[in-house]
């Protein structure tokens, strides 16, 4: 059904509330396959409910959003398909306590994709080797550093080979010494060439791999552009004065 | 890639979002008919909710009768209206004729007031109790005046009171007594029983508290009140003669101190052990340490499980029914055991639940509200 | 990272001095051996004091010791028993006994109607639907915060005004409703029965057999064989046939309806009705208060990562969510569990012969009221003991490994 001159991901106009609140106002947004997309912008902008909409954490109000040229609606068995074509990493990592490493990375390949069970062992183990930690294959995540548990958990997601890969503020639950190792996993990912929507304060990370940033307030993409164009020459006040705040805090 | 726009105009924020996503039908589509099956529960529940209650209303207020005449020929009240009601409307009159003697027992009749009195003083003492600007040490001495005054008014004998024996006290007041004086006086025995438990210097005491918890754990409380009411007067020797009422409370006391012991030792291990090692290293001796910062700090912790073991045990006080002494329980029992009245304890039960529902939904609300408001300010 | 056989602090030869005593205050290790050698004398010497009045009153009033008693004839006439008893020549052993079998039954019924109802209130309370989950922390609230013994009284007379026999009502054929109690047909086991039962059985252990098979298949290619065709042949259509085969035989031993009492069937008493219905919704509403929190207690991330990878509904609860509740929902359950343990005693109030209730007449018959509480008590820890080390053992096995 996708072929490659279908952009991956496709907002228009989505409009989400909470209650009375207007969190998501007629945000327009494309993404295009192999693309790295950064979102920033204050607290409260809205920037997580808007990449949690894509794979429908949350639901939007008003507005189409199409993954993979598949739109996304209350249909529950579309919706397993797409959600198993984008990847997620949480802010909180979310990795399940009571399984080792390699049974967190084998648990969706062979409950969804219904593999075998060696085979989803041998793909684990290649994702874990590429996440940099196969040694700790068979230990629990209580027994991990939350450097090592965020990597597993972009192994976990990678396990499904998906075609887009969502990052939700992946290092601010992080020590400052294990956001490097965590970066650098994104950053090799970026370069094998994954569609990445990643929410992150982390503004080298943004200018060494991001093809386009968004800025997001109050609920509305201000301003998009290149790196370059965003951090060295930004247009609106609003963008200004985030990039001041930022830049002071480092 | 997109440019760079330079002015950007900001998209109007609507207050109202569209109508079906927010809003009285909103709210009934997303909570009571959001699928097949959850309409299917709604209108199921709706309808035997109704047709239910709209019975219940029926018994208990529409045809229910209130009062009854006095015959004439016994000076008895006369309950015939009230069995000819019986089935189709509840007879509350048996509560107008016997609710002096279901919340008070066999206390004379004129000096009921004080039984009622005591009983004032006791919700007043919880509220005070619950409050947190009196969560200081004034608030011990409060407790013990309290009590004070509360055996005096029971007992009587002094400032012109008539006196009352204890045999004669019942109802209400023989419940709150029951429960809180024990737990009053379990807390400091289960503060020791809960430090020894932990206690690693100590292996003799630390066996003693845990064979003491766990035996008294694994039995029930109706074993304890029997050994109270025959086997204590065997320990006792010669005309030496613990009233009953003391008897049970003794066993009460001891049961209480298990399960606030357990309570306590919760606390105390959830207590991060920075803070026993920054008292040792402050050079404080074991009691001051224990004293001035761990129980502070460990009983705070466990405020809301010890009100869930005070409400526990507000209810196991109606167990002394079966030994024989007049809780608010044993009066509604007797209450119905009147010849009169004897087809109606249906109604004089839901009284009884009435009462006893009041003062354990207040508490646990309490207890609820205190724990969240615990946990909120533990940030994770 | 790993210290190799080398490492001197692990093979090295030299051992830790050992600690002696000093003779100074100033020495913990003595002031510890002073302070329990204080304490356990004390309490020692209140018990020995306690003992020698007991001795002294026991004798003065003449009342026997020792447990000779249950070797003599009860005489207690015992409503319902588990095992054949004849008042007139059985002796208090044996009625002992019958009150052991009589708390177990209650005990075991009641547990799997607690665990079986709170699970079902738990799961209804955290519903979508509105109605539904306030019905719930409505029934959960006012069922706890009433005592049992209430409950119990309640119920127990709510039973009693039932019509008498004369007049009992017909629930459905052969179910009779009456003030002394509820009539049932019981059937008449022939040898087809047994072996259907024991088909049955078989069943059970096929059908947990094919799960396991399954579970290999599923490793082995991926795809998951379904369990439950194998399910419904081995514990429906096999013990069904081969009680087919063997005749069918079903005949009813149906109440008759005399003028003061039924003949035939089976009764159920209105005391246990009550002792059971007064037991299982008091402990449900707080088992059902136990599986909420235990359920609300996962994380929400655990959901959402769940979602996030595609998982359905029912794998993600049964893989992760489940696996997790049950930590949390296990040890206070078992508290529960042993609540109802110890709550049957309350039978004496209104009658049913349990432990408790038996014991506390043969208490007042013989006057040796050490030895009946003494009975009570360790039966009762048997039970409690046994419970908690099995909690224990399941406790610690479950735990969440950390660092």
């Amino acid at each position: 059904m996708s072929n490659d001159t279908q952009p991956a991901i496709v907002l228009e106009k989505v409009n989400k509330w909470f209650g009375q609140l207007h969190v998501l106002r007629d945000v327009s947004l494309t993404v295009g396959t192999g693309e790295k997309v950064v979102v920033c912008g204050p607290s409260g902008s809205g920037k997580s409910t808007l990449i949690r909409c894509i794979n429908r954490l949350e639901t939007h109000q008003e507005g189409r959003i199409l993954v993979d040229g598949t739109e996304l609606t209350d249909d529950t068995r579309a919706l397993d398909t797409i959600r198993s074509e984008v990847g997620m990493v949480f802010q909180s990592f979310n990795l399940f306590p009571h399984l080792t490493i390699l049974e967190n990375c084998t648990l969706a390949p062979i409950w969804v994709r219904k593999m075998p069970k060696v085979e989803a062992d041998a793909l684990a183990m290649e994702f874990l080797t590429r996440v940099k930690i196969p040694e700790q294959a068979l230990k629990y995540p209580g027994q991990l550093s939350g450097g090592q548990q965020q990597r597993v958990a972009i192994a976990r997601a990678l396990c499904m080979r998906p075609k887009i890969m969502l990052f939700d503020e992946p290092t601010s639950a992080l020590d400052p010494e294990m956001i490097k190792e965590v970066l650098d996993t994104m950053i090799e990912l970026a370069e094998s060439g994954m569609t990445m929507v990643c929410v992150t304060h982390e503004m080298g990370f943004a200018r060494q791999v991001a093809d386009r940033v968004l800025f997001m307030d109050q609920g509305e993409v201000v301003e998009s552009g290149t790196p370059v164009e965003m951090f060295e020459r930004p247009q609106t006040d609003r963008l200004k004065l985030f990039l001041s705040q930022i830049l002071r805090g480092h | 890639m997109s440019t760079a726009t330079t002015t950007h105009i900001s998209v109007p924020g609507r207050e109202q979002p569209p109508m079906l996503v927010a809003g009285p039908v909103a709210w009934a589509r997303a909570n009571l008919f959001n699928s097949i099956g959850s309409s299917l529960v709604t209108l199921a529940l709706a309808y035997f909710l109704l047709k239910y209650a709209a019975s219940f209303i029926d018994w208990a207020f529409i045809k229910s009768v209130w009062t009854v005449p006095m015959d004439p020929a016994t000076g008895k009240l006369d309950p015939t209206a009230c069995r000819a009601a019986k089935g189709t409307g509840a007879c509350w009159a048996v509560i107008w004729d016997k609710y002096r003697f279901i919340l008070f027992g066999r206390y004379p009749f004129e000096e009921q007031w004080r039984a009622a009195i005591v009983v004032v003083l006791f919700i007043g003492l919880f509220v005070t109790s619950a409050m947190r600007r009196f969560w200081r040490r004034e608030l011990a001495l409060i407790w013990v005046a309290t009590l004070t005054a509360i055996f005096v008014l029971m007992w009587g004998g002094v400032f012109g009171l008539r006196y009352v024996p204890q045999d004669e006290w019942g109802g209400l007041p023989i419940t709150l007594i029951l429960s809180t004086f024990g737990l009053a006086c379990a807390f400091p025995i289960a503060v020791l029983v809960a430090l020894g438990r932990r206690s690693t210097n100590l292996p003799a005491v630390k066996l003693l508290c845990v064979i003491y918890i766990e035996v008294i754990r694994g039995v029930p409380l109706i074993s304890l009140l029997f050994m109270a009411s025959v086997m204590f007067p065997l320990f006792m020797p010669e005309g030496l003669n613990p009233d009953k009422l003391l008897r049970a409370q003794v066993a009460i006391i001891l049961f209480a101190a298990v399960y606030l012991a357990e309570v306590i030792r919760g606390g105390l291990q959830a207590l991060p052990k920075g803070q026993y090692e920054a008292a040792d290293a402050l050079g404080l001796s074991y009691w001051k340490k224990m004293g001035l910062i761990i129980l502070p700090q460990a009983l705070r912790l466990v405020i809301p499980p010890l009100v869930n073991t005070f409400i526990g045990f507000f209810k196991d006080t109606s167990l002394v029914l079966i030994i024989g002494i007049f809780d608010l329980l044993t009066s509604g029992k007797v209450a119905v055991a009147d010849p009169i009245w004897q087809a109606f304890s249906t109604e004089v039960y839901i009284m009884l639940g009435l009462i006893y529902f009041c003062f354990c939904f207040s508490m646990s609300r309490y207890s609820r509200g205190l724990e969240r408001e615990f946990s909120k300010s533990v940030r994770r | 990272m790993s210290s190799t056989s080398t490492d001197p602090r692990v093979t090295g030869t030299r051992k830790a001095p050992g600690k002696g005593v000093t003779l100074s205050w100033s020495d913990p290790r003595l002031r510890a051996i002073v302070w329990q050698v204080v304490i356990v004398g004390l309490i020692g010497a209140g018990i020995w004091y306690l003992v020698s009045n007991t001795a002294a009153n026991l004798e003065q009033r003449r009342i026997a010791t020792g447990f000779d008693f249950l070797g003599t004839v009860a005489g207690i006439p015992i409503g319902e028993h588990l095992v054949p008893y004849d008042p007139s020549v059985n002796t208090y052993g044996r009625a002992v006994l019958v009150g052991i079998l009589n708390t177990l039954m209650v005990t075991v019924v009641g547990v799997v109607l607690v665990t079986l109802l709170g699970t079902a209130i738990g799961i209804a309370s955290l519903s979508d639907n509105w109605l539904l989950s306030r019905l719930c922390a409505v029934f959960v609230e006012v069922m706890r915060d009433v005592p049992l013994l209430l409950h119990l009284l309640f119920w127990y007379a709510l039973l009693l005004t039932l019509p008498p026999v004369r007049e009992a009502m017909m629930v459905l054929p052969g179910l009779f409703l009456s003030n002394s109690g509820l009539k049932v047909p019981l059937l008449v086991w022939e040898p087809a029965h047994s072996f259907a039962m024991l088909a049955l059985m078989a069943g059970a252990i096929a059908t947990w057999l094919a799960g396991r098979r399954a579970t290999r298949i599923q490793h082995a290619t991926g795809v998951r064989p379904k369990v439950w065709p194998v399910a419904v042949v081995a514990l429906v259509v096999v013990p069904v046939g081969v009680w087919a085969l063997l005749g069918a035989p079903f005949t009813l031993e149906m109440p008759v309806k005399g003028r003061f009492r039924f003949a035939g069937g089976g009764l159920i008493s209105p005391e246990f009705m009550a002792l059971m219905i007064g037991l299982v919704l008091y402990h449900a509403a707080f088992a059902a208060e136990i599986v909420r929190s235990g359920i609300l207690a996962v994380p929400s991330g655990q959901w959402e990562a769940g979602g996030a990878l595609g998982l359905k509904r029912g794998t993600m609860l049964r893989q992760i969510v489940l696996p997790q509740a049950l930590r949390v929902i296990i040890p206070p359950m078992t508290s529960t569990y042993l609540g109802v343990a110890k709550n049957s005693s309350l039978a004496v109030a209104i009658g049913y012969p349990d432990l408790v209730s038996i014991v506390g007449t043969t208490l007042n018959q013989t006057g040796q009221a050490i030895e009946g509480i003494a009975l009570i008590m360790a039966v009762y820890l048997t039970i409690s003991l046994s419970i908690s080390l099995f909690m224990n053992w399941y406790n610690a096995r479950l735990a969440l490994v950390e660092r």
